[in-house]
C-alpha cells in the first residue's frame, strides 16, 4: 500500500515514515521555540545595529515559516512531493508580487503625490 | 500483447498515466493545500494593506504605543503549543487510538480558546480606549488583518468540535481520516499566517 501511495504522490502533511513522526514535531517545536525568542529578543535588544534588525526579524521569520513547512506540514524535496512543491512556488510567488508590488506602487505614488498645501494653493 | 499491457504484466515499471487516478487521500489533501495556498494569499493582500497604511495613524495612537509585546509572547505560544498537540492528534487519528485523540485534540481545542479570548481581550481593551477600527487608517487595516487571523482560528475550533463529534458517531472511517487531516493543515497553516503577524504587526511596531 504504502509503495502504492508513492508512486502516485504524497499529499502535503503525509509523513510515510512509521517512526520518528513524534519526534518530527518535537524539533519542529524547538526549532520554532528558539526562533521565535529570537525574535523577540531582537526586537528589544539594542546589541544589534539598528537598521539591521528589521532584516533579522524577516530572515528569522522566514526560517520559521520554514521550519513549520518542513516539520509541521511535512513538506520536503522528495520526487513524489513535486506537485506540492510546484504549488507552493507559485503560491510564494504571487505573495511576493502582491506584497512587494504594492508597497513599491504605494511608496512611488506617495512620493510623486504633491503636497497638501500647495494642492490647496493651486485650488485657489 | 501491447506495450501498456506489458508494462502493467511486469509490475513496477508502470508510466504515470496507466496507473488511474491517485488515492483518495492524495486528492483530497492536495486539493485542500491549493485552497490554504489561496488563503494565504488573501492575507497577503491584507499584509500588505497593512505595510501600507500602518504609518497612517490620523493623530491616533500609533502602534508603537498600543501593542504590548509580553501579550502576544504568550498568544504566540499558546499557537505554537497547539501546532504540536494537533500534530500528535493526527498522529493518533492515524493509528485509530480514540483515547489519545480525544486527549490531544482537546489540549490543541483549549490552547486555541485561550489565544483566542487573549485576542478578543487585547481588541477589547483597544476599543475601550476608543482605538477601534474606525479611528485610523492604520486601525483600520489592523483590524481587518488580525481579526481575519481570529475568524480563521474561530473556524478551526467550530471544525475541531465537528470532527470530534464525527469520532464519537462515526468512528476513524476513510472519511473522518481524510477530514481530520486536513484540519490538521488548516491549523499548521494559521500557524505559519501567525509568525507573519507577530512579526510585521507586533514586533514591527516597536523598532
Amino acid at each position: 500500500m504504502s509503495t502504492e501511495i508513492e508512486a502516485q504522490g504524497v499529499a502535503p502533511g503525509v509523513n510515510l515514515q512509521t517512526h520518528g513522526k513524534r519526534r518530527s514535531y518535537l524539533v519542529g517545536l524547538g526549532y520554532a521555540v528558539v526562533l521565535t525568542l529570537a525574535s523577540f529578543w531582537a526586537s528589544s535588544t539594542d546589541v544589534i545595529y539598528p537598521p539591521g534588525v528589521p532584516i533579522l526579524l524577516g530572515v528569522l521569520a522566514i526560517a520559521q515559516m520554514g521550519i513549520h513547512l518542513v516539520f509541521f506540514l511535512h513538506i520536503s524535496s522528495a520526487p513524489d512531493q513535486t506537485n506540492n512543491i510546484l504549488a507552493l512556488a507559485f503560491g510564494v510567488f504571487v505573495v511576493g508580487l502582491l506584497v512587494f508590488g504594492s508597497m513599491i506602487i504605494m511608496a512611488h505614488l506617495n512620493h510623486n503625490m504633491m503636497p497638501m498645501d500647495k494642492l490647496i494653493q493651486m485650488q485657489r | 500483447m501491447s506495450a501498456a499491457e506489458q508494462a502493467l504484466a511486469t509490475g513496477d515499471a508502470v508510466p504515470l498515466s496507466l496507473k488511474g487516478p491517485a488515492p483518495k487521500r492524495v486528492v483530497a489533501g492536495y486539493g485542500f493545500w491549493l485552497f490554504l495556498l489561496s488563503d494565504i494569499v488573501i492575507f497577503a493582500a491584507l499584509f500588505a494593506a497593512y505595510a501600507v497604511l500602518s504609518g497612517e495613524t490620523a493623530g491616533g495612537p500609533t502602534a508603537a504605543d498600543l501593542f504590548d509585546k509580553r501579550h502576544v509572547l504568550i498568544e504566540t505560544a499558546c499557537l505554537l503549543a497547539s501546532s504540536v498537540t494537533c500534530g500528535f492528534g493526527s498522529l493518533a487519528v492515524q493509528s485509530g487510538d480514540r483515547t489519545s485523540t480525544y486527549f490531544w485534540m482537546m489540549i490543541t481545542f483549549i490552547l486555541g480558546v485561550t489565544f483566542l479570548s487573549l485576542e478578543v481581550s487585547e481588541f477589547g481593551h483597544m476599543l475601550m480606549i476608543g482605538a477601534g477600527p474606525s479611528r485610523s487608517a492604520f486601525l483600520s487595516a489592523f483590524f481587518t488583518l488580525v481579526g481575519t487571523h481570529g475568524l480563521h482560528v474561530t473556524l478551526g475550533l467550530c471544525w475541531l468540535i465537528v470532527m470530534l463529534l464525527q469520532v464519537t458517531t462515526l468512528g476513524f472511517q476513510p472519511m473522518v481520516g481524510r477530514r481530520f487531516f486536513c484540519f490538521g493543515l488548516f491549523w499548521h497553516a494559521l500557524d505559519i499566517v501567525w509568525i507573519g503577524v507577530f512579526t510585521i504587526v507586533y514586533l514591527g511596531a516597536h523598532l
